[in-house]
């Protein structure tokens, strides 16, 4: 039996091609993806990520808690709302999940991470906050939450919100979040767009739901949500990420925080010998110039015949070509020739800097 | 409900054939099909002149979802491949029996096109998906 968001009956009647997604019976698309990727690119769009997990962290320890589970330090969060981006790893420096923490009070954190991870991920947390009596977590399954996202979410948004309210998430900065009209929004996404993310009462979702329909913002699937936030260069968790890959291997090494030296979060000493000995393999752009399609797993040859493999591909609607995030030997740099395997035969790609695309923009010389 | 028309065989691997009643047959992927696979972006058409066997792999396509290989459904010659498709794989989306159609094989054994599936027993395939 699949698991259904509060907006499962929306997607029905916005036409939804539904598919098992980490046993949540999601949207796809509803008709076509690329036009989906578009409106993004140039409009505004709304995801249900309401399967998502949602945990909020309470108890007077939350902090000190938080400091030792993931590699990002929540201490720079001071301000109720400010969030950072974050990996969850194991002892060895590998990543359980990757995640957004929002700092609401001094006592109160709120976690969401990856809904195909949920199960290792909850028996990790509470593992870890076992007997410790100033640690309480919480998930909020009653909960919901939608993306809206592309160059007009801000205005789509707005014009439904209070005056006031939408003044406030007009100014909000990236990674900032504020409360009102029963809702938290966020100004995060995971398209390379503008917008904002918005966790509200699962019964209320329906409603604003069809209010941004009815502003002209247009029902996007998961489908689009992969080729966008591949071509923002946004790892995937699964794809790009997992527990036999470190952060440093995956073009993550920014969401690390090495100071102050003495936060012993799990993972520290597998990372900070990794980056000692120097990283042997690293994440890096690959966009293809011959005609195809990259997929994931298909294998990567460096000129000088190291070996790599895809993480993340796709045909990138924006740019017209396909494009890939690779894991590949740490020698290979932004510029240089590499090739793929697709079906039998090596073909010609080019190790680019990534993002590749940002607000609706390439990012890279075609 | 995807669209089948009555004048064309299909195979259990999403084909349809047109008998061109001149020895010759054109090939593309049906409706069913690329609702399945989604809006295509590259499609590899077969080279002219390969021989191939029925059941033989002969183009690829890709959506933004997955690539999937189309099969021969006759044994015989590539004889034409829809160039348009290499700048236009939406065809394929727009109009599977038309302008979206992939190649054309000269066929050796006519017999191989009525042991082809009918409309009829196409629909109860893709009922079965």
């Amino acid at each position: 039996m699949l698991k259904h968001t509060p907006l499962y009956d929306e997607h029905v009647t916005a036409g939804a091609k539904l598919v098992d997604f980490s046993g949540w019976e999601m949207p796809l698309h509803y008709g076509s993806q690329l036009d989906e990727h578009h409106t993004v690119r140039q409009a505004a769009g709304v995801f249900d990520v309401s399967h998502m997990t949602v945990l909020d962290v309470k108890g007077t320890a939350a902090r000190r808690w938080l400091q030792g589970l993931v590699a990002n330090d929540v201490a720079k969060l001071t301000a109720t709302g400010k969030a950072l981006y974050t990996c969850m790893l194991t002892e060895d420096g590998g990543v359980i999940d990757d995640l957004i923490i929002y700092y609401m009070t001094d006592d109160w954190y709120r976690v969401v991470l990856n809904a195909g991870t949920h199960d290792k991920d909850m028996a990790w947390l509470v593992r870890h906050a076992e007997g410790n009596e100033d640690i309480k977590l919480l998930e909020r399954p009653e909960l919901a939450m939608l993306a809206v996202q592309g160059p007009h979410a801000l205005d789509a948004i707005g014009s439904i919100l209070s005056p006031e309210l939408a003044e406030r998430v007009k100014g909000l900065a990236p990674f900032q979040a504020c409360e009102g009209d029963g809702m938290f929004i966020g100004r995060t996404g995971y398209t390379g767009e503008d917008g904002v993310e918005v966790i509200l009462p699962g019964d209320a979702a329906a409603c604003l739901w069809r209010d941004l329909l009815a502003a002209g913002v247009r029902p996007i699937g998961l489908g689009a949500r992969d080729t966008l936030r591949l071509e923002a260069g946004m790892a995937l968790y699964g794809s790009d990420m997992d527990e036999s890959t470190t952060p440093l291997e995956s073009g993550l090494g920014w969401t690390v925080t090495w100071q102050p030296e003495d936060r012993d979060f799990i993972g520290r000493k597998a990372l900070q010998q990794q980056k000692q000995q120097g990283i042997t393999r690293r994440m890096i752009g690959l966009l293809l110039e011959d005609r195809g399609v990259l997929r994931s797993h298909m294998k990567v040859r460096s000129a000088d015949g190291g070996t790599g493999e895809i993480c993340s591909g796709s045909f990138s609607p924006t740019l017209g070509r396909s494009i890939a995030l690779a894991r590949v030997p740490a020698n290979v740099k932004a510029g240089d020739q590499c090739e793929v395997e697709i079906r039998g035969r090596w073909l010609a790609a080019r190790a680019v800097k990534y993002p590749f695309v940002r607000n609706g923009e390439s990012c890279i010389d075609l | 409900m995807s669209n089948t028309p009555e004048n064309l065989r299909y195979t259990r691997s999403h084909e349809w054939v047109l008998d061109n009643n001149d020895g010759t047959a054109t090939i593309g992927i049906s409706d069913h099909a690329q609702e399945l696979l989604g809006d295509m972006v590259y499609i590899e058409t077969p080279e002219l002149d390969r021989v191939v066997e029925a059941g033989e792999e002969c183009a690829v396509v890709e959506s933004v979802k997955a690539a999937s290989d189309v099969y021969a459904p006759l044994s015989g010659t590539i004889i034409g491949a829809n160039e348009k498709l290499a700048d236009a794989p939406e065809l394929v989306n727009e109009d599977p029996y038309g302008e979206g159609w992939m190649f054309k094989i000269q066929f050796s054994d006519a017999g191989q096109i009525a042991a082809l599936l009918n409309a009829s027993a196409y629909a109860d395939v893709e009922n079965e998906d």
